[in-house]
């Protein structure tokens, strides 16, 4: 078969099962874009602007176990989706970003819309490529994707010239159904030696405890990680980007660590002697102090990527492999072993870790007259039946979503994790919704983060995607104005929010419902009310308490026992 | 510790500049790289000398091996192994002693004067790093006109060997 560039790019993309593009037009790509328009199997989604168009794959790669794809011009559309590709980067999310250049033979010449796309994204995506020939688009974008799919995730970026899409130049086609790179083979399996070791090291321990990441979505191992720490009746707790990988209302489950983990589950990382690590790198929020991190125990790393073992911290038994994979070596190994974890040992450490559950450290105030963000976030748990795809923006909304929104599933829970890009929220939810579009999709953000991609309501109407946006507006950049507030003695710097819209009008502008809440009365209502509307994006504002902190919290270079903790906690 | 560690690399566009990245972006300590390509002409073999603690050795090994471009590594410092560096080194040799010392002292070091002039000479040396460092030291009042050296270059003693 003898096609154009663009066609085969088309093609292929359909041969691959491509079902949506998100993408922003503009003249380095226009003849990819003709070729769209002249068929219907691809649907292509025009955001509007070109960050949102990464946001917006990664919320549906991380919600519809495909991959995102992304398609912008050369220059300006780049620069534009760099901040979305670094965001998916961080959190290792599977992406094939197309990016329209220059024709090749002005390459370097600083042609008009010239960047050196290649050279901008390689510190931002797991591999990129420059297609100089329209021969090798087809087997350069599989390659893009086997990369992007495969291993550890993460955004790939095709940069392809104009010249080589002309629609005039035809050369043969043919779908390349693998491929194979020998430079790049993932183990899968983990060293059956280590697995034993581990095994071995887990049966052994006092006072385990699993703590669990964004490797066991990405893996698809929730169920086997379930299996094992029921098995086994040890505590789990997850990092922020592993939510949901273990039922969170299950008595097992000690809430989030780290920075704003909880009392429980940073006091007993302090007090473990066996720490399994799975799927999880170690994050700086996570660790806090390193020298003092878990001091008194013996680690087991399961990670599909050798470098994020022993980066920041050293441990004993490290296994390099896939999380589930791993998970059901060790679980059939459990099963025909007669060792067993001491039980009066656990009963004690489960006391134990029944004291630091009793501080409440969640608690807020349930009497105030102001709205409190903790509560509008539990009553969303409710009414959703705690069964709504969540994703989030960046700041204190962020991390109430995660204490308070207890996901009992898997990529449920979208948010920014490791580079914490405010303005992601909307975005990605709208990549939820195309995935999965008969759920009920809600985006947790503040009036700061929602501003920085508020654009995207005008997508939304023109798709009629029905999200409900729970904004949590504290006139404040929260975070930074907490920061401020505890160590640099309440100077607030730059962080108040003046000169506000009126979300409620704005988001009526759009061709959407606005609704303020200003009562603690008035949450659930509008909340039922926002559910009730199926078809229609709801926007609700609620002008919630300016000054709430959240708590517990680690200060930076502190340790997991030093936690600052809520007045509304029990001490002990 | 100082690390030598050879790598065997796509031999694509691009390929050095992921390398040279990497170790900015991570803050690296890079001492010196030579590359160029192999028998093979689609892989390319890069020696990188590097100076780290064993942990931070152990995370370059592990970032450079996660390039996808990247094919194999290893670590020459690991076993035995032989280095070499080339350096091109033109001294001032005008009056007749001098010609005589700069002579001698390349015979002793086994260089070669590759280049003559009424003026210099031009004395082509190889060794490994420390060699080139004391050949210049030997040189003593000499004046040195201009010195060009290449990376360390490394192979494994024995049977070991680097190759697909
Ligand atoms: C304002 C703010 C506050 C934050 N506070 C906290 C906090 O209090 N607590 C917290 O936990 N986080 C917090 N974070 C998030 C934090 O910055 C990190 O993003 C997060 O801790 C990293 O999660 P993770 O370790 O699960 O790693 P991820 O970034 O999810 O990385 C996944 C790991 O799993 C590995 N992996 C991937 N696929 C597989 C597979 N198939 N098999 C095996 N391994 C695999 C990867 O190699 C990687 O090492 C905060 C972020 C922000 C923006
Ligand atoms: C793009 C970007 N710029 C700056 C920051 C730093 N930052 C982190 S949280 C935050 C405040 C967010 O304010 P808002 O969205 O209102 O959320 P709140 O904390 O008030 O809940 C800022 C500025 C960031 N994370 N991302
Ligand atoms: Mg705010």
């Amino acid at each position: 078969m003898e096609l154009s560039g663009a066609e085969i790019l088309v093609q292929f993309l359909k041969d691959e099962g491509v079902e949506c593009v998100f993408g922003y037009p503009g003249g380095s790509v226009l003849h990819i874009y003709d070729e769209l328009y002249k068929q219907e199997e691809i649907k292509h989604i025009l955001v509007r602007h070109e960050q949102a168009a990464a946001h917006a794959a990664d919320g549906y790669a991380r919600t519809s176990g495909k991959p995102g794809v992304v398609l912008v011009t050369s220059g300006p559309g780049v620069t534009n989706a760099v901040t979305g590709i670094a965001t998916a980067y961080m959190d290792s999310i599977p992406m094939v970003v197309i990016t329209g250049q220059v024709p090749t033979a002005v390459i370097g010449s600083d042609a008009f819309q010239e960047v050196d796309t290649v050279g901008i994204t390689r510190p931002c995506s797991k591999h990129n490529f420059l297609v100089k020939d329209a021969r090798d688009i087809a087997t350069t974008l599989k390659k893009a994707f086997h990369l992007a799919t495969t291993g550890r995730p993460g955004p790939v970026v095709v940069d392809i010239p104009k010249d080589v899409t002309d629609p005039n130049v035809k050369v043969p086609y043919s779908y390349p159904e693998t491929i194979s790179m020998r430079s790049y083979n993932p183990k899968i399996k983990g060293n059956a030696r280590q697995i034993r070791r581990a095994v071995q090291l887990i049966l052994s321990a006092k006072r385990p405890i699993i703590y669990s990441g964004g490797g066991v979505i990405l893996s698809g191992a929730a169920n086997s990680l379930t299996e094992l720490t029921r098995m086994l009746n040890i505590p789990i707790t997850s990092t922020l980007m592993g939510l949901g990988g273990y039922p969170a209302t299950d008595r097992q489950f000690l809430g989030m660590l780290g920075m704003h983990g909880t009392y429980e589950a940073n006091m007993a990382m302090h007090e473990c002697d066996v720490l399994i690590a799975i799927g999880a790198r170690f994050d700086d929020r996570v660790t806090g102090k390193i020298e003092q991190f878990c001091p008194n125990a013996r680690i087991v790393h399961i990670d599909i990527d050798p470098a994020s073992i022993s980066k920041t911290v050293k441990v004993d038994v490290p296994i390099v492999g896939d999380v589930d994979s791993v998970l059901t070596e060790m679980l059939q190994l459990m099963r025909n072993t007669d060792s067993e974890l001491n039980q009066v040992e656990l009963k004690q450490w489960w006391e134990l870790i029944a004291k630091w559950r009793a501080t409440d450290c969640l608690a807020y105030d349930h009497d105030s007259d102001l709205i409190k963000p903790q509560y509008v976030v539990e009553k969303l748990w409710e009414i959703t039946g705690g069964d709504a795809f969540v994703s989030t923006d960046v700041g204190q909304h962020q991390m109430w979503a995660a204490q308070f929104y207890k996901f009992d599933k898997p990529n449920r829970f979208v948010t920014s994790g490791g580079l914490g890009t405010m303005g992601f929220g909307l975005p990605a939810a709208m990549g939820i919704q195309f995935a999965n579009p008969d759920s009920n999709v809600a985006c947790i953000t503040g009036e700061g983060s929602i501003q920085m991609c508020i654009q995207e309501l005008s997508t939304c109407f023109q798709y009629m995607l029905p999200l409900k946006i729970v904004n949590l507006n504290n006139r404040y950049l929260g975070m930074v104005r907490q920061w401020q507030e505890f160590f640099y003695g309440s100077r607030y710097s730059h962080s108040y929010m003046d000169a506000l819209p009126d979300f409620v009008k704005l988001a009526e502008s759009y061709g959407h419902v606005g609704i303020r809440i200003e009562n603690p009365a008035d949450v659930e209502g509008a909340l039922k009310e926002a559910f009730a509307l199926k078809e229609r994006l709801v926007f609700l504002d609620f002008i919630t308490d300016q000054t709430e902190n959240v708590y517990p919290m680690i200060a930076a270079g502190k340790a997991h026992h030093e936690m600052e903790m809520s007045p509304k906690s029990v001490l002990i | 510790m100082r690390h030598i560690i050879s790598i065997l690399i796509e031999n694509e566009a691009g390929a050095l500049s992921r390398v040279a990245g990497l170790f900015s972006a991570r803050g690296y300590n890079i001492e010196s790289l030579s590359v160029a390509p192999t028998e093979d002409a689609s892989l390319s073999r890069m020696t990188l000398v590097t100076r780290g603690s064993e942990e931070i050795v152990e995370q370059i090994t592990k970032q450079l091996n996660k390039l996808v471009d990247v094919v194999k590594l290893l670590d020459l410092t690991e076993g035995a192994h032989i280095e070499r560096e080339m350096m091109l080194i033109k001294v001032r040799a005008s009056s007749g002693s001098e010609r005589d010392e700069v002579k001698r002292l390349s015979d002793i070091f086994r260089g070669n004067i590759i280049d003559v002039s009424r003026t210099s000479y031009v004395i082509e040396l190889t060794g490994d790093s420390n060699k080139l460092d004391s050949f210049i030291q030997a040189l003593g009042e000499i004046t040195i006109l201009e010195t060009v050296r290449c990376g360390s270059m490394g192979i494994a003693r024995g049977e070991k060997s680097l190759h697909l």
